[in-house]
């Protein structure tokens, strides 16, 4: 790497920084077909911080989620994991998917889905002992889901599922954490309780990433904001960078006034 | 074929090889049952489809290069691993139709699946003009046979199943993330493709196992009947590999049995026909999943639904004219032949409206808003709350409603 690359402020920052940050992503392209769902995307998680990723429907939030862990290929980009490649920095990532992309009659339980979240620690073969269960049923505790343990994943509500998929990622015992519309279609006690812990692993010095769509909870919730639609609108504080201008910028004609009025 | 002889048969009774040949379709079928699990799971069963009928231009070309080689064309490692060869051929088809181009997998699986089938065919054709083809009995790869199998394929087979049974038992885990969460897994590290790809190989390797026992049309059954059988009695993963296995494991035992008590019976359809029935057992009987379970619980939740709109109707004084919540009352000692409520469907009746009310407090409390949550117009509200909160409720109700 000998390129100066744009650090979030806008100024050049050497490549070295590169470590400072959970996550960074430079140059990011990434096309289904021949249309390019992110452009050419700069992006740097900043430590500590608990950032969400805004744009219109179909803005390429969760492609670029997507291609930060590696689950679609990229055509062009770089993206450093504390300034190491990703596959080397598996341990240090937990990942919420969207709840929608997985089947929820598949029979398991509760507790299996969340020890999924220690597959590196037992591999291929290695038995599930008493402390990989105590730490599963700790991480279903800080969701509020400590009693729903041996129930069958079908029987859960929307709600439910989301808690058990943040749950499972907890068990992933990470640093920077991303997820992907945790709040979408989830009651308002799950919201609350999703909150409580992001913002516990937070306070924890945790990298909090969130794929965010309602505008309304952005202040009340996080630190920082990435605006991307298909390229990066802005990136920075909420107070730099969560403005009208911006959001214009990044939703056109399709941000009622109404709704930018509330939300800024 | 007297009842005896199928004792004799089940029991092992029927000599030394057909013994040996009944175990290795048992292996052969617990582990068809097993490897099946995870296609079923991840949603892939339909490509253990195109793998099977991809075995036979394989299995007709090693015994025409075989023959041309000067050797004996039925020589069972050559045929299978031909078969091998030219299904995996077809698998990378599916893939590669699937992945390249905007071809859904099921349009692929029939387009591979039938082409390859069809070349086959044409390959035994040939092979029937052939001097050397025509007692080469080819087409006992198509149903399966178990008459005249040599000790050493018997053998061949047994060892093939336990092997790939212990290989899929090896992979259980990163398979059953990859088909639960292909998301989750890429993102934990887990190489997603390559397990699916691993998952591809074990079924094909069961097909090739199969072939000469089951053969080709009807080894995918024994790869998903058991399977789905099994998911009705269980929600784990584990355990559906498990029961799974057990129902292939009989089917192969009992229908390889059975064949061997006659020489004409072919193999393959009689341990699907086996299959087959473990599965409907499954589907009327299973106590959570099943039809007739599913069909009582039905049952007695519309049986609930209709005395408690009787019950308020009554409470009321409205008339109830639908003749199910006439007829259950009735039956419940509710109401008298002529409507007129009983003693007891009176005080149940004020009951069921007591609670009713109660319920409208509750949801219109904020406080309330967990226990609301569990509204459904069935469940009585003395079942979530303690006597003290009940008592509570009671006090904002009008006085003249709580009689």
């Amino acid at each position: 790497m000998t390129l100066t690359l744009a650090a979030a402020d806008g100024r050049p920052a050497p490549a070295e920084d590169l470590a400072h940050f959970p996550l960074a992503i430079r140059g990011l392209t990434v096309s289904y077909g021949e249309k390019p769902a992110v452009f050419s995307v700069d992006a740097s998680f900043h430590p500590g911080a608990m950032t969400a990723i805004i744009g219109p429907n179909g803005a390429g939030k969760s492609t670029l989620l997507k291609a930060a862990l590696g689950i679609v290929t990229p055509l062009s980009g770089q993206i450093t994991c504390y300034g190491r490649p990703l596959a080397r920095q598996r341990e240090r990532i937990a990942y919420v998917p969207q709840r929608a992309s997985v089947d929820w009659d598949f029979p398991t339980r509760v507790i299996d889905v969340v020890l999924m979240g220690l597959y590196r620690q037992l591999g291929l073969l290695g038995r599930v002992r008493q402390r990989h269960l105590d730490t599963a049923r700790a991480c279903l505790d800080r969701v509020g889901m400590a009693e729903f343990a041996t129930r069958q994943i079908g029987q859960l509500s929307g709600g439910q599922q989301q808690r058990v998929f943040l749950a499972r990622a907890l068990a992933q015992g990470a640093d920077l954490y991303l997820l992907d519309e945790p709040f979408a279609g989830v009651d308002a006690a799950t919201e609350k309780a999703i909150i409580a812990v992001l913002k516990d692993l937070k306070a924890q010095g945790k990298t909090v990433v969130v794929v965010h769509h309602d505008l309304a909870t952005v202040r009340d919730y996080f630190d920082r904001v990435f605006l991307i639609n298909t390229t990066r609108i802005a990136e920075g504080t909420v107070a730099e960078a969560f403005t009208e201008t911006n959001l214009q910028a990044a939703y056109g004609g399709r941000l009622a006034t109404a709704q930018m009025g509330a939300a800024v | 074929m007297t009842g005896s002889t199928i004792l004799d048969a089940l029991t092992l009774q029927l000599g030394y090889n057909a013994s040996l040949v009944a175990v290795g379709a048992a292996l052969l079928g617990f582990a068809a049952g097993a490897t099946g699990s995870f296609l079923y799971l991840g949603k892939r069963a339909l490509v253990s489809d195109a793998i099977s009928h991809a075995t036979l231009p394989g299995v007709g070309l090693a015994f025409i290069v075989m023959v041309t080689l000067g050797g004996d064309g039925r020589a069972l490692p050559g045929l299978l691993a031909g078969s091998a060869l030219s299904a995996a051929a077809g698998l990378l088809c599916v893939t590669w139709l699937t992945t390249r181009t905007r071809l859904s997998e099921d349009a692929a699986i029939g387009a591979v699946l039938s082409v390859f089938f069809g070349l086959g065919i044409v390959f035994l054709t040939i092979i029937q003009a052939m001097t050397a083809g025509r007692q080469a009995g080819l087409e006992s790869f198509l149903l399966g046979a178990t008459a005249g199998m040599l000790r050493s394929e018997a053998l061949t087979i047994a060892a093939g199943g336990a092997l790939v049974l212990a290989l899929t038992l090896l992979l259980r885990r990163p398979m059953t993330l990859a088909s639960f969460d292909p998301d989750f897994a890429t993102a934990s590290g887990l190489p997603v493709r390559r397990i699916g790809l691993a998952m591809m190989g074990l079924a094909l390797a069961i097909t090739v196992v199969g072939l000469k026992i089951v053969g080709l049309i009807m080894i995918v059954a024994m790869l998903i009947i058991p399977p789905v059988a099994a998911r009705f009695w269980t929600d784990r993963v584990g355990h559906v590999v498990l029961i799974a296995g057990v129902m292939g494991g009989v089917s192969g035992y009992t229908g390889a049995a059975l064949s061997a008590t006659a020489p004409d019976l072919p193999t393959g359809p009689i341990i699907v026909l086996v299959a087959f029935a473990l599965f409907v057992l499954s589907l009327l009987f299973s106590p959570g999943r099943g039809v007739l379970a599913a069909l009582v619980r039905h049952r007695r939740h519309q049986a609930r639904v209709h005395v408690r709109q009787g019950l308020l109707a009554l409470a009321q004084g409205q008339p109830i004219y639908e003749h199910l919540t006439l007829r259950l009352m009735r039956r419940r000692g509710l109401i008298r032949p002529d409507g007129v409520a009983t003693e007891a469907g009176r005080a149940q009746a004020a009951r069921a409206l007591l609670d009713e009310r109660r319920w409208q407090i509750l949801r219109a409390d904020p406080r309330h808003e967990a226990a609301a949550a569990r509204y459904d117009g069935l469940t009585p509200l003395e079942t979530l709350l303690t006597r003290d909160q009940i008592a509570e409720l009671d006090r904002t109700l009008k006085p003249e409603a709580v009689t």
